[in-house]
């Protein structure tokens, strides 16, 4: 037995050769930033409708195929007034939400007044979150997020936008992140393709797209859950639902599936 | 012979409490001409006298437009009115880049303020020797600020800053019930009259040494910003004449009076 | 079989008994990197005329084979004096990664608005078009890659167009097709506004040749041109469609025109 404290637990040098030390040299190789997010979490769908927005997100936080965390909250609500929904990276979705968090805080001191309405609408968040994630990419150290900012624009218009590690942004009557964007935005587009047909949708309409659309990236989405969020931004404020269940999915198509690709059997 | 030992820096109290330093600066405040400011519900009005150093030379700027939604007037030291606005515009149009939209008044105002008041507290600074009057709309409303050297900012709905500028004040608190419903000409007006009273003898304002600037709300909406808008020489005339005529009227009734 | 599907992160794909991990020239291993850019398609086109300009641009917004949305408009006023941009005189479009063209459009009219408050005045479109090529060229090592193009009306009351490469490089012209259809419409322009390759019948043969006059187009020829451009980019380029944004620059100002384009 080896009877130095220090050495114990230590990779031997007999076995593993001496210690490599240096990665803690900064001068001998490139500044390495995230290169690839660990903890993610899949789609976000969000949809306008005549009064408000509505916005879904399911709380799972996937580490690669691992089902690792099955509680996140991936929907965030700014100030009564907005929600963000992130996908993605969901380190950086929390360092980003205290960030927002203190923002907030600044900005309910700086209209102290008898006007508590939020001054800083979700558009104006939306150009914020747009300028730090291009701010960031520009460093080469993205923020890992590609995210949905919901609520109301300075018309008092609803207002849905998207953006994401690059700092792209565009807005849309509805708006999905991920494979979200392949599954779930075609169906969404049906119920509203244009600003005038979601002026025309209703929020239960609107809550019910959305639940299809989180039944079929269920079905299909291999980094889905079946537990989500859900929130109503109104002019009346945020109504946030974090533990909605699927309902009558059905799963009586998968005896039929036999394997994919090569499997014949 | 006495001489103050405590006004050497702007960083040492004298013994009854005093920082010198910043009382000289609000002096030079004093010794700029006048500005006045005034509040609505709708619109926020600076009038200012400009003098002039000479017959020969221009005169002197006093209003100055920081952003779309607002502006400022200025009494004391003109450079170093320039950095301060310059630093306001700089702050409003960074404010603007990354949120969308129109610094929310108060927040600019604490910008400067805490600039301000840094200059007090260190040593080797000077504070600003200029006195602000900013002029501004957010979704809040209508605002007016005054601006101090000592870094001091406080929002009123009427002030006069500047030589002789309490008559103006005078004015102001004998007619503050008319500012909050007041429509811009009103406003406007008002402000003129406050300038007015704070003249000497023999001056008069002229369509050379007033200046006007106005910001308010678009007419029936609730949070769009009329853009801050400066009006000097002929586009002042409509409403000094206003006023000299309901002067005129005034001094008859007040002859009247007298005899 | 199976193993032609493994999930071998490192080789995504066959296993074979030697390592197969992608290298650069250079010999190393390739690392996975960040990158930094993307391309959001769609397509400009500006044509200067006697004394107006049109600048157009569709307004799709495309990743890939994504169509993101329908209503992303890629040509901006620049330079006004309010947050509206209701006095503008100037029009930019970006095209290619659409954050650095935004970016790009808020430096430029940051500049504009700062050189307003200096000067009292707007900017020219020749100063601004100078401004525009070294703000490009000083992200040289980290470009924007957006190909940009500036319109205006010049001192001379003449319209004018410059367009720009992602690095500043830059040229005044009579027109300039950018982005994914770029390569589409440009040839048609180079027939219909500069008349290339048509020369008068009968005026001889080799250098004998006369070219056919060039004359500067009327407003209602260019917008027809501008229209059947994009109605063409449309229906061969997939990254093109929904709305043709079209702003028409005179001396009274900038007139914004949306006409739809097929949504397929």
């Amino acid at each position: 037995m080896d009877h130095r404290p220090q050495a114990w637990g230590r990779p031997r040098d007999d076995v593993y050769g001496a210690y490599d030390h240096s990665f803690m040299n900064t001068n001998s190789h490139p500044n390495q930033h995230t290169q690839q997010p660990l903890v993610t979490g899949t789609s976000v769908l969000a949809v306008k409708y005549k009064d408000g927005v509505v916005i879904a997100a399911d709380n799972l936080g996937s580490y690669g195929s691992f089902a690792r965390f099955t509680d996140v909250k991936r929907l965030h609500t700014f100030q009564d007034t907005s929600v963000v929904g992130f996908s993605g990276d969901i380190s950086d979705m929390q360092y980003i939400t205290r960030h927002l968090h203190q923002k907030s805080i600044e900005e309910s001191y700086a209209s102290s007044s008898a006007n508590k309405k939020s001054r800083l609408s979700a558009a104006n968040l939306h150009t914020y979150l747009s300028k730090m994630l291009y701010r960031r990419r520009s460093k080469m150290d993205p923020l890992w997020n590609h995210m949905l900012v919901v609520g109301f624009d300075d018309d008092e218009k609803p207002f849905v936008g998207s953006a994401d590690l690059l700092g792209t942004t565009f807005t849309a009557p509805t708006l999905a992140t991920g494979i979200g964007s392949m599954l779930a935005q075609p169906l969404l587009r049906t119920y509203a393709g244009t600003d005038e047909e979601a002026a025309e949708r209703t929020k239960e309409e609107a809550i019910k797209v959305i639940q299809e659309c989180m039944k079929v990236l269920f079905y299909r989405d291999a980094r889905s859950q079946e537990t989500y969020s859900l929130a109503v931004v109104s002019r009346e404020g945020v109504e946030m639902k974090t533990s909605e269940k699927l309902e009558n999915m059905s799963w009586a198509f998968a005896d039929r599936i036999k394997g994919y690709g090569t499997q014949t059997v | 012979m006495f001489r103050n030992n405590y006004d050497n820096d702007a960083v040492t109290f004298s013994p009854q409490g005093r920082i010198f330093q910043i009382e000289y600066s609000e002096e030079a405040v004093k010794q700029g001409s006048v500005v006045v400011g005034i509040a609505s519900k709708k619109h926020v009005v600076l009038c200012a006298i400009k003098r002039n150093a000479e017959e020969l030379s221009s005169y002197q700027k006093k209003l100055f437009a920081i952003d779309e939604h607002c502006g400022i007037a200025i009494a004391g030291l003109t450079s170093d009115a320039r950095v301060l606005s310059n630093f306001m515009k700089q702050q409003a149009l960074g404010h603007r880049l990354t949120y969308g939209r129109a610094m929310p008044v108060a927040s600019l105002v604490d910008e400067i303020g805490t600039k301000a008041q840094i200059n007090t507290q260190m040593y080797g600074k000077r504070p600003y020797g200029v006195g602000l009057l900013v002029a501004g709309v957010d979704e809040d409303g209508t605002h007016l600020f005054e601006f101090k050297p000592s870094g001091m900012t406080e929002e009123l709905v009427g002030c006069a800053i500047g030589a002789r500028s309490q008559m103006a004040r005078t004015y102001l608190e004998k007619n503050i019930d008319a500012f909050a419903d007041a429509s811009k000409e009103e406003l406007i007006k008002h402000g003129l009259q406050a300038l007015h009273e704070t003249l000497v003898q023999d001056k008069e304002l002229t369509i050379d040494n007033t200046a006007v600037g106005v910001t308010g709300f678009k007419e029936g909406s609730k949070n769009k910003a009329e853009p801050f808008k400066l009006y000097e020489a002929a586009e002042v005339k409509q409403w000094l004449d206003a006023i000299s005529e309901s002067k005129e009227g005034n001094e008859g009734e007040g002859m009247d009076v007298d005899e | 079989m199976s193993a032609m599907f493994s999930q071998n992160p490192v080789m995504n794909g066959p296993n074979y008994s030697f390592s197969d991990a992608p290298r650069t020239n250079n010999g190393e291993f390739r690392e996975h990197r960040f990158n930094p850019y993307s391309d959001n398609g769609g397509s400009t086109l500006a044509i200067a005329g006697a004394d107006f300009c049109i600048m157009a641009g569709d307004t799709r917004h495309t990743s890939g084979y994504s169509i993101n949305s329908r209503m992303a408009p890629k040509v901006f006023r620049i330079g006004g004096s309010n947050s509206d941009q209701s006095d503008a005189t100037i029009a930019l479009s970006v095209c290619g990664f659409a954050a650095d063209g935004n970016a790009l459009r808020d430096q430029l009219d940051t500049v504009c608005k700062i050189y307003r408050y200096r000067h009292g005045k707007p900017m020219s479109v020749h100063a601004c078009a100078k401004r525009l090529s070294t703000i490009l060229y000083n992200k040289r090592f980290f470009p924007y890659y957006t190909h940009a193009m500036l319109g205006g009306i010049d001192e001379e009351g003449k319209g004018a167009v410059y367009s720009y490469d992602p690095v500043g490089s830059y040229e005044r012209e009579q027109c300039r097709a950018g982005g994914a259809a770029a390569s589409l419409i440009m040839p048609f322009l180079d027939s219909n506004v500069n008349f290339k390759n048509q020369y008068v019948p009968g005026s001889g043969v080799g250098h004998e040749l006369k070219e056919r006059e060039r004359h500067p187009l009327s407003r209602p020829v260019v917008e027809t041109i501008v229209k059947d451009a994009f109605d063409g980019a449309v229906e061969r380029h997939i990254e093109v469609g929904d709305n043709l944004q079209m702003m028409v620059i005179t001396k009274d100002g900038i007139e914004e025109i949306m006409l739809p384009l097929k949504k397929d």
